[in-house]
């Protein structure tokens, strides 16, 4: 048996469809109980297994481990099933079927400042907080100094939480939130309230934590975060674990699904007519089923296309290419010295692309006479999807997605005979 | 900024197993026993809300007995002539008010905890049982605040407590002990039927007549008395009378039937919330 932290072995869990409509009225019970008396003590989740059609499994036979310090990630669609599992492992409700183990003192950060009352003054809301998320009084006490000055509202402590604004309230909440040290920690999508340069503060404070040995589960829709924080990832579709594994790689599968499902490149009409315009862009070569899917590191053909409508005499064609990070990886520019109205196709014959498998994003941009003409965020994204050829983890995998072989000569030039396998560290 | 994390290995090491509810009954004491440090952080900030949120805070914990009081003098006693064992009508009426609307009001908030909480139960775990626990302690420090004006009252009519006021606790006990019973009961079934809350204003309506408030016990032929225990809050407001002025005689066989009946209602409550418990958090 192993000893993980976290220990997973198909976990489900069914609802009832409605459940906006959880709770009955009392008059329904003594319908109920007339038909079946003994409906009262039976718990409501019930044992049975026997499928009916009012039920669906929010959580379908999920099983996997998280090991000792690691950062697992959870992605999926809304309604995949992440929050309902992150709750089952947190113990706030039961799963139907399926077991699974957590060792270690579990803190869950499911919604930040939950318990915050209003009529309070900041201070007492820490206390209450913080003992509801599982702290020991002498522990809020030991670092009640620490969290207000990580909020930055030592000034307010004792002024009802009424008064704060909403930033100063999250701050609080997650301050206190960010001191709590438990071995394992669940968190979902909390770190998307606040203000970027807090969210930093906050992201900072987590790499820290696990650096410490701490495991992680975390919940979230910003994959950019899935990617510098995680160092795996599990993708539930429909309750079921669709893939798990390195971050890479199954962080862009999952951007692939989802943006394999908006179609076209066209660019809706728009406005009143302009000197020029980009209407659409494709991936001329390598052609494959999706024009806007990449399967190759280069050679690449790309084309857009522009629509001329008055001459243009002094034009100036820039493009770049953009991460999800909306960092710019590669642009160059071209200068034109004139295009007479048309429907033209700019081409770009690309020797090599070698990028992370991920969505990407082309801007294409249009000038005349130094007067801006037209600006695209190429719509949809540049997938790729070719095979990962770097570092299992995203930390060490860098930016680019370079093809490469591995081998060991000695000094007189013959490649030696070893076996090696690329990877993470030896486990 | 000290951002230093401790090294983990801190505190004992435990271990959770997750899995479907399944046996009758499960209840983890030793982690409720743990939890007694959040059970004190729930009644606590109970307290200060509820003082910070009405207009006259603490005085209308006073008035609310003291009101009742008048009026239960007034039209039971000088009107009705109701038998008060001796005592003064105001005396013999707190005596029983101060009980009992400790008990009401108990019997309110935690019917309603478990709902009023939902939205922390719906994201942190913890164990659910706090919660009624917590709605019948803070009743506590009110009950303290009417006891000091009893005292006074007391003191007021000439009336010396004998030594079976030593017993007041027990009485208390019992009390706390129904509205537990009830509030284990009740908040479970709350959360899952929603119109429980609205049966509790009749329900208390009821039982306030069918307990010797306005009356006393004395009233029940002696034959049948021992029966009306059936009643825990008959043996709560007759012990506590009793104990508090020494006037009618010892309500044994009353007072042992009562707390009888409020074992069975509590084993069956701590059971019933204790099965409810892994779906609350589906339900509220």
């Amino acid at each position: 048996m192993s000893n993980a932290p976290i220990q997973i072995e198909g976990i489900s869990k069914r609802y009832k469809i409605g459940q906006h409509e959880r709770y009955l009225a009392l008059r329904d019970l003594l319908t109920q109980t007339l038909s079946a008396p003994l409906r009262l003590f039976r718990n409501g989740s019930g044992n049975s297994q026997q499928p009916t059609a009012d039920h669906f499994w929010a959580v379908k036979d999920v099983g996997f481990d998280v090991q000792q310090g690691e950062i697992v990630g959870l992605i999926g669609r809304n309604g995949a099933g992440k929050t309902t599992l992150l709750k089952i492992l947190a113990r706030i409700t039961k799963p139907t079927s399926g077991r699974a183990w957590v060792r270690g003192r579990v803190g869950s950060l499911l919604e930040v400042g939950v318990g915050f009352h209003t009529e309070l003054t900041g201070r007492e809301n820490v206390y209450f907080y913080g003992s509801i998320l599982g702290m020991q009084k002498r522990e809020i006490e030991q670092k009640f100094d620490e969290i207000v000055e990580f909020a930055g509202v030592a000034k307010f402590i004792d002024t009802p939480l009424k008064h704060y604004s909403t930033g100063m309230q999250t701050r609080l909440a997650f301050a206190v939130a960010a001191h709590l040290e438990p071995e394992i920690l669940l968190v979902d999508e909390v770190l998307a309230v606040g203000d970027l340069a807090f969210q930093k503060k906050c992201l900072g404070r987590m790499e820290e934590v696990s650096k410490c040995g701490r495991t992680i589960v975390l919940v979230s829709h910003q994959m950019n975060q899935i990617r510098r924080l995680c160092n795996r990832v599990v993708w539930l579709d429909n309750g079921q674990v669709r893939k798990m594994g390195p971050t890479a790689e199954v962080a862009s599968a999952y951007e692939t699904a989802l943006l394999s499902r908006e179609d076209g490149g066209q660019r809706p009409a728009d406005g009143p007519k302009v000197k020029a315009r980009f209407l659409r862009w494709e991936i001329a070569e390598p052609r494959n089923g999706n024009p806007h899917v990449l399967k190759s590191v280069g050679p690449v053909k790309v084309k857009f296309t522009v629509e001329v409508n008055e001459p243009l005499r002094m034009l100036h064609n820039g493009i770049g290419i953009y991460n999800a990070e909306n960092q710019l990886l590669w642009g160059t520019a071209t200068n034109i010295a004139s295009l007479e109205p048309g429907v033209f196709e700019f081409v770009y014959d690309l020797a090599v692309l070698p990028l992370k498998p991920g969505p990407y994003r082309w801007r294409v941009s249009l000038y005349d006479e130094h007067r801006q003409v037209d600006v695209w965020n190429c719509c949809p994204d540049m997938l790729i999807d070719t095979e990962h050829h770097g570092h299992p983890y995203d930390g060490w995998a860098g930016l680019l997605n370079v093809p490469n072989q591995f081998a060991i000569y000695d000094e007189a030039g013959s490649r030696q005979e070893v076996r090696a396998v690329r990877g993470a560290l030896w486990e | 900024m000290s951002t230093l994390v401790e090294p983990i290995g801190q505190g004992e090491h435990r271990e959770w197993e997750i899995a479907a509810p399944r046996g009758w009954f499960s209840l983890n004491l030793r982690e409720i026993w743990e939890s007694s440090e959040l059970l004190y952080f729930f009644v606590w900030r109970d307290l200060k809300v509820r003082y910070k949120q009405t207009a006259i805070g603490v005085a209308w914990v006073v008035l609310q007995p003291l009101l009742a009081m008048t009026i239960f003098t007034l039209f039971f006693g000088r009107l009705a002539k109701m038998p008060s064992e001796g005592l003064p009508y105001p005396v013999f009426y707190y005596t029983a008010l101060l009980p009992w609307m400790y008990f009401a009001a108990a019997l309110a908030n935690a019917t309603n905890t478990v709902v009023e909480h939902q939205r922390v139960i719906t994201k942190v775990y913890f164990p659910r049982m706090i919660l009624p626990f917590s709605a019948v302690l803070s009743g506590l420090v009110d009950f303290a605040i009417g006891f000091i004006l009893l005292t006074g009252m007391m003191l007021y009519y000439h009336l010396v407590p004998t030594l079976a006021a030593l017993l007041i606790p027990v009485f208390l006990l019992l009390a706390v002990a129904t509205a537990l019973a009830l509030g284990l009961w009740l908040s479970a079934l709350n959360a899952i039927y929603r119109d429980v809350r609205y049966v509790i204003p009749f329900l208390v309506q009821f039982w306030l007549f069918a307990s010797p408030v306005a009356y006393p016990s004395t009233l029940v032929p002696a034959k049948w008395r021992w029966l009306y225990g059936l009643n825990p809050m008959a043996g709560v407001i007759e012990g506590f009378r009793w104990a508090l002025t020494g006037h009618g005689q010892a309500p044994g066989a009353l007072v042992l039937v009562s707390a009888g009946t409020v074992l069975l209602l509590l084993v069956g409550g701590v059971v019933y919330f204790q099965r409810m418990e892994g779906t609350i958090a589906d339900m509220v």
